[in-house]
């Protein structure tokens, strides 16, 4: 289990990775926290000629409050993420679910790009990034950028709009909104395991945003109204969702979960605002 | 609370029996061990890759190394035509003509089987050359399931033998067809136990070296025993036994059994030393290890009791089926007879009657896993004795406790022979009752049950086999085939004790320790006979078969330390202690039992005389002419040591098949989330008596682990194999192993029954858990679950999908035009993916059907096409790039049009391999005329995944390989329009609904 | 910084507090290049994926899987592994408290184990257990059942912070 013999670049700034992934083509493989892609390396199922580490770029390693986003470098890591003294007041709903990404072995090194770029269907990362509606910030060429919204960015298994002479340089989070509650909840085998059902929910007055991970080949957000008939339009989701059977869990099992931890996820709020409430301490007391 | 409860006796005074830190930790903890891959290696010493078979069952037709060889840094390539020029078949534990060797040579019989050994510079450059090793097969069809193989007469593992079933043997013992005849009820289960190992930590090691001028092997490997397997493979290198010097390391990194089996791979090193004329290192990867090292045997039992209406039971008869894999691997079928003498449990079951098949299956073969044959005994036994209450409507407690065997029936025969040493199980039972909490924990049932929660408590009582009867293995053959081979029995244990000139006592055992902490124990033990201080006791625990006491039964395996290692450390300490009193007695002309052993001291209690005891035992070194005449200086000694209680099976099939039975009494309580089905487990009491405990922090140690792996065996761990033979459990994000927050912690009781057959009155404790673990685990949950769900259908590992399955989930019907059906409805996935879609294309059925045929369009429309070659009508190979996201490979593939219907059908076949896998798929397709002249492309396709990608990328097949199909039609539609393109439906719902505008 | 696929480059680091250096081509897993080129066998691999976390290694003060990263990314920065924890005389005080809680069997998993710790401990001084074994999940230990492992963290947790009081008091004084 050893990784094919490549060139190595660690360029210092976004401009020197985005020419050397320009100049490299098809061949080249960006690498950031390396917390996928290594393991994907030492098995051969990658065998990229060029590996451009942009985790070193300094100017990709920030979190930023603006108007309406939180804007994070991405090459920031999960746990400077998931250290930022705001984030459980700003982004309710990453604070709960990114004590859910890995482990914090890995959380150290895995950065918020590369989850974002990996695209892994069951990432918790890219479900947020899809249920609150935020961007990705791509930049190529001469400074020229472009902003993919969330849900248009997730393109299948591990597969994105990222144009291959692309690079991720930002990930905007919508900052919560007065009046909405955002929980988050996730069953998988064990602790730190891919989600088997991952789902996410922000809701409003009137609707609810849900987001659903681990099923189909990509996070799907589908908004629900709270004066429909939401075990009905929970079935539909359930049922749009593809879900497949895997050594883990059976399609049924997961569009059960779909239905029934979506609908106390949505409905059966004291529980798991009190779920949440526990996580986001945990999640400081981890500092 | 308190989780450990001691109700033994405390031995204050004495260092046996007290809990001891252990000696091998500060370098364990300062990262000092030297485990195999710690250690130097000679200079020029290369580096092995295997070249592992992608297919489960396939007839090897050429294997092809010219390329590897050019490749930098490699040194040479070995395969099966140079291991059948220099070795011979591995030998087999039953008479027939099947072969195993260290590499395919014939045919390869599962996924991962080695095919050729790499020897390059260092691991890089050998992991270079695997794909340029071109291995050409011939795909067999491969069985999976265990009954089906042993039903099958058409596919066979070993043509030879003409049947899948290799060894079926029965045996009876009492009367039991009369005990069924006569019952008043009869019950009978069966259960499937699932695959699974222990997965130590540390994977394989092997260093190789050969030398030519002796014609011998040298090789170090992590091995763990038995030894007995040293002589299979002397005998497959076909030298003696002092021509294959095996070594081991001081430190393992875990074994549980499995290091047993890194022995093929002694040999393919050797071999492959001998090859290229240097040193060869292989380090086993954890891919390797998960598809190819080892496992425990699954097992499907049918059982069958025979009781009176009080739940006394009269007869047992069990029918095992073993799946032992492709291989019958040394010392195989062992798993099926190593319980053989206690089959009938901690219970006095005069009846018994048995039928054991051993069936070969296209699966990793089986081998040496922690518990070996108690897991799968008992979860069948518990799992009845728990179906007999319910039927009786009675306490599944009650129901154990009326058969227990007495507490004066000990040392008790059982039915098949085994003879239970000593216990008082109804005592422990009541023990376990009153300090585990019982009354509680059923009111916390009956509480959460008043609340509609899902809530049970399952029990299991065992006995725990320790100390191996090396003629077990030898019940596979018939008592004539027995005969004629000569008797098999005991378990020979050896211990070495030297005293330098300055007085410093080293230690040596043959026990191969896996992590236990032996050096403790036997610095306790030989600390307390010589009166010395454990600092000043060395343990040496490396073993070297060219220069140690060993015998066949050395090694690490079947709880053996402390009953018969420490035993005979004990008895070797005793043979120095002896000659040192005797030195004193004459020097100082006492009599040798007033000579006493304290302190570093050596004196007579009287207080008349003393001496250190460096002094006196470097007496023997440095002034031999000073002793009695019947020293003859230096001093050394060795101590072998072999219970008389272990016999050769008899002419009636009777085995005493282990030397120590220690007890254990489980119980605990479980919930289940009604919604997840996933099983919490509210409190687990363990309750063991194995005798007298050494160090009762370790035997905590063990307890402890064992149940942590017990845990993962009930809940987590499975190795899956998809129908095709394919493996799909090839990472450690596939294969479960529980964390810290999965296990909880036991509370652990314990109680001492010495054993009166061993030199301490220890017995084995390592392994209990392991066996009654997984079935009291599933007994709860069955408990929780009621009497609404099959019985046979509680299978481990019990997963949350599974669990919430048995619950019966009540779906909701497919609204119309959502979603697809469901492809198939059973659970687990497996390697054969199935789906269709359909894409409208602007373009008439002609136009698109035409396009199909052109061979420029074919090549535009595979994705990642980079050359396409005709080589026969509409067959083609392809060179082809493909994957998803940042999986990639290069296919060297063929693709084939078929069934041509113009212009309404036809079908696109594909197959290919890479060094990441292999993919064979075929897409029917179907052209319909549609609305202005254009056509609805509707096709299905069914895809088969194996080798490397789908033991590592299983959850991400199905979605990758639809996303890749899609794509040949949405570039065809896109090519054949000019870019007009319709996604594909599926597609076109996920994306609306992507966006949020569905709202529903 | 630049280096060529088929070229063994020079890459030096702070390895336990002295800076050492080695060569290595630019695939090289930190772990093997730890292991094999600078001898720190301390270190160990159990399953190249990331998962067990037998490897973990501080970089930068940060909890890190050694093989998956590579030497060259080491390259400038700061490495401790489990062969920095000790005094030449003493261990510290994890790994007594490993010792006296039979926190290790075989002891392959501990290295990594104790790096996790020493990083969580400096960040959670006073951690809970449900945190304690959280932070632990990112590693597989086989003998143990954890049980140990989570007395023996708990237990330093503890003392140091009763340590740390009594420092406190004293400087009130």
């Amino acid at each position: 289990m050893k990784p094919c013999a490549f060139d190595y670049y660690r360029p210092q700034t976004r401009r020197e990775a985005i020419d050397r992934l320009i100049e490299s083509g098809d061949d080249a493989r960006l690498v950031a926290g390396g917390q996928s892609l290594m393991a994907v390396l030492n098995m051969r199922l990658a065998q990229p000629r060029i590996l451009i580490d942009v985790g070193a770029i300094d100017e990709l390693r920030y979190i930023e409050r603006r108007d309406d986003h939180l804007a994070i470098g991405a090459a920031t890591t999960q746990a400077e993420l998931l250290e930022y003294a705001a984030l459980a007041d700003e982004l309710p709903l990453v604070a709960q679910a990114l004590p859910w990404v890995g482990h914090f072995q890995t959380r150290n090194r895995g950065t918020v790009g590369g989850s974002i770029a990996h695209a892994d269907p069951s990432a918790e990362l890219p479900l947020c990034l899809a249920t609150l509606g935020g961007e990705v910030v791509l930049e190529t060429r001469r400074g020229k950028s472009r902003r993919v919204a969330g849900a248009d960015f997730f393109q299948g298994v591990l597969t994105t709009a990222r144009r291959p002479d692309e690079l991720i340089t930002e990930v905007r989070f919508p900052l919560k909104r007065e009046g909405h509650a955002y929980r988050f909840r996730e069953v998988a085998m064990r602790h730190g395991d891919f989600a088997i059902v991952a789902l996410a929910a922000d809701i409003g007055e009137s609707e609810v945003r849900l987001g659903v991970g681990g099923v189909a080949d990509r996070p799907v957000v589908r908004t629900l109204s709270l004066e429909g008939d939401l075990d009905d339009a929970l079935n539909h989701l359930a049922w749009s969702l593809g879900a497949q059977d895997d050594v883990h869990a059976s399609a049924a099992y997961r569009r059960h979960l779909v239905r029934e931890l979506g609908r106390r996820l949505i409905v059966e709020a004291p529980t798991f605002e009190q779920q949440a409430v526990e996580e986001s301490a945990d999640a400081r007391a981890r500092r | 609370m308190n989780t450990e409860v001691s109700l033994r006796d405390e031995q204050s005074c004495s260092l046996i029996g007290k809990r001891q830190a252990r000696v091998e930790d500060e370098a364990l903890l300062r990262g000092l061990g030297r485990y195999a891959d710690d250690l130097a290696v000679p200079p020029g010493t290369l580096h092995a890759a295997i070249v592992r078979s992608p297919h489960a069952h396939a007839r090897l037709k050429r294997v092809a190394i010219e390329a590897a060889l050019g490749l930098p840094g490699v040194r040479g390539v070995l395969t099966g035509e140079d291991v059948k020029r220099w070795a011979s078949p591995f030998a087999v534990g039953v008479r027939q003509p099947m072969e195993h060797w260290c590499l395919a040579v014939d045919k390869v019989r599962y996924v991962g089987e080695p095919v050729a050994v790499v020897i390059a510079e260092d691991r890089y450059l050998a992991e270079d050359a695997l794909d340029a090793v071109k291995v050409e097969y011939e795909i067999l069809p491969a069985l999976v399931d265990p009954e089906a193989a042993a039903g099958d007469r058409e596919t066979l593992l070993h043509d030879a033998v003409g049947d899948n079933v290799v060894n079926d043997r029965h045996f009876r013992y009492g009367d039991p067809e009369a005990a069924f005849r006569t019952a008043d009820r009869t019950l009978s289960l069966k259960v499937r136990y699932p695959r699974s190992s222990c997965t130590p930590i540390e994977c394989y090691v092997v260093v190789g070296q050969y030398d030519a001028a002796e014609g011998g092997y040298d090789v170090m490997a992590n091995f763990q025993g038995p030894f007995a397997i040293h002589s299979v493979m002397a005998r497959a290198l076909q030298v003696p036994g002092n021509r294959l010097r095996l070594r081991t390391p001081a430190d393992s990194g875990g074994s549980f059994g499995i290091k047993q089996g890194v022995f093929p791979y002694v040999v393919t090193m050797a071999l492959a030393a001998r090859k290229v004329g240097a040193p060869v290192k292989w380090v086993e990867d954890r891919l390797e290890h998960l598809q190819g090292a080892s496992s425990a045997t699954n097992r499907v039992t049918t059982i069958d009791a025979a009781f009176d209406g009080e739940g006394q039971v009269s007869a047992l008869c069990f029918d095992q089926l073993d799946d032992c894999g492709a291989y019958l691997r040394a010392p195989e079928p062992a798993t099926t007879y190593r319980m053989h003498g206690n089959l009938t449990g901690a219970y006095a079951i005069p009846h018994l009657a048995v039928r054991n098949r051993i069936v070969m299956t296209n699966k990793t073969p089986s081998g040496l896993n922690r518990g070996f044959g108690g897991p799968q005994v008992y979860f069948a036994l518990e799992r009845l004795m728990q179906r007999i209450a319910i039927e009786l409507d009675l306490d599944p407690l009650e129901v154990i406790r009326r058969n227990l065997v007495p507490a004066d029936a000990f040392p008790y025969r059982c039915a098949a022979g085994a003879l239970l040493d000593s216990g008082d199980y109804a005592h422990g039972i009541e023990l376990g009752v009153e300090h585990g909490g019982l009354a509680e924990l059923r009111a916390r049932r009956d509480a959460a049950c008043r609340e509609g929660r899902l809530y049970g408590i399952g029990y299991c009582v065992a006995v725990e086999p320790s100390i191996s009867n090396m003629g077990y293995i030898t019940m596979a053959m018939t008592p004539e085939e027995r005969r004629r081979a000569g008797p098999k029995n005991g378990a020979v244990s050896t211990a070495t004790i030297s005293v330098d000139p300055l007085g410093g006592v080293s230690v040596h055992v043959s026990s191969t320790p896996q992590g236990q902490g032996h050096r403790t124990v036997v610095a306790q033990v030989v600390a307390e006979v010589l009166g010395i201080a454990i600092e000043a006791i060395r343990v040496d625990v490396e073993l070297d078969t060219g220069k140690d006491a060993w015998s066949i039964a050395s090694g690490n395996y079947s709880s053996r330390f402390a009953g018969a290692v420490a035993g005979a450390v004990h008895k070797a300490a005793l043979k120095v202690r002896t000659r040192l009193a005797a030195i004193a007695a004459a020097q100082w002309r006492v009599e040798q039992d007033d000579v006493r052993f304290a302190e570093g001291r050596v004196f007579t209690l009287d207080g008349a005389h003393s001496a250190s005891f460096h002094r006196l035992a470097g007496a023997t070194h440095w002034a031999p002419g000073t002793l009695p005449e019947s020293e003859a200086g230096g001093l050394r000694e060795t101590a072998f040591w072999t219970p008389a209680e272990l016999t050769a099976p008899d002419d009636d099939e009777r085995i005493n098949s282990s030397l120590c039975y220690g007890f254990i009494f489980d119980y605990c309580g479980v919930e289940i989330d009604a919604v997840t089905g996933q099983v919490r487990i509210d409190r687990y009491v363990t309750l063991h008596d194995a005798g007298r405990m050494l160090n009762p922090q370790l035997v905590d140690g063990q307890v402890r682990g064992a149940f942590a792996q017990a845990v993962g065996a009930a809940l987590y761990e499975e190795f899956r194999y998809g129908e095709d033979g394919s493996f799909a459990s090839g990472t450690l994000a596939d294969y479960l192993i529980p964390t810290s927050v999965e296990v909880p912690e036991p509370v652990i009781l314990h109680m001492e029954t010495p054993s009166p057959f061993t030199p301490l009155g220890a017995k084995g404790v390592g392994e209990g858990n392991n066996m009654s673990t997984p079935v009291c685990i599933a007994n709860a949950v069955a408990d929780a679950l009621g009497e609404g769900v099959d019985p046979g259908a509680i299978e481990l590992p019990l997963t949350p999908s599974k669990v919430r399955t048995l619950l019966g989930i009540d779906e909701p019907a497919r609204p119309e035009g959502v979603g697809e059906e469901p492809a198939d409805a059973a659970a687990g996935g497996g390697s054969k993916l199935t789906a269709s879609d359909s894409v409208e294309i602007p373009a008439s059925p002609r136009q698109v059907f035409d396009s199909i045929l052109d061979p420029a369009t074919l090549q535009a429309i595979i994705p990642g096409c980079h050359a396409l070659e005709l080589t026969g009508e509409n067959t083609y190979r392809a060179d082809v790039t493909v994957g998803v996201g940042m999986i990639r490979a290069r296919f060297d593939a063929r693709v084939e049009l078929s069934e041509l219907d113009p212009p309404h059908a036809l079908r696109l076949s594909g197959a290919g391999s890479s060094g990441m896998g292999n993919a064979d798929g075929a897409a029917r397709i179907r052209l319909s005329e549609i609305e202005g002249g254009h056509t609805r492309l509707d096709y299905d396709y069914e895809v088969t995944i194996g080798g490397k990608i789908a033991s590592v990328g299983g959850r991400m097949l199905s979605s990758a390989s639809k996303m890749i199909i899609g794509q040949i039609f949405s570039r065809l539609s896109q090519r054949v329009s000019g870019g007009r393109v319709r996604q594909p439906l599926l597609q076109r719902l996920l994306g609306r609904f992507g966006k949020g505008g569905g709202k529903s | 910084m630049h280096v060529r696929g088929d070229e063994r480059h020079r890459v030096t680091f702070r390895l336990n507090g002295r800076e050492r250096s080695g060569r290595a081509e630019p695939r090289m897993q930190l772990c093997d290049f730890l292991r094999h080129e600078l001898g720190a066998t301390g270190t160990h691999v159990g399953c190249e994926h990331g998962v067990c976390g037998a490897c973990t290694v501080l970089v930068d003060g940060r909890a890190t899987r050694s093989c998956l990263m590579l030497a060259v990314q080491a390259d400038g920065r700061s490495v401790e592994t489990v062969e920095s924890l000790a005094g030449d005389e003493e261990m510290n005080d994890l790994q007594r408290a490993f010792r006296e809680h039979h926190a290790l069997q075989c002891g392959f998993c501990t290295a990594g184990i104790l790096m996790s710790c020493h990083e969580f401990l400096g960040r959670v001084p006073d951690p809970s257990e449900a945190q304690v074994r959280d932070m632990l999940s990112g590693h597989l230990c086989r003998c143990t059942g954890y049980t140990g492992i989570v007395r023996a963290v708990l237990e330093v947790a503890r003392a140091r912070q009763q340590a740390n009081r009594r420092e406190n008091d004293a400087c009130s004084i």
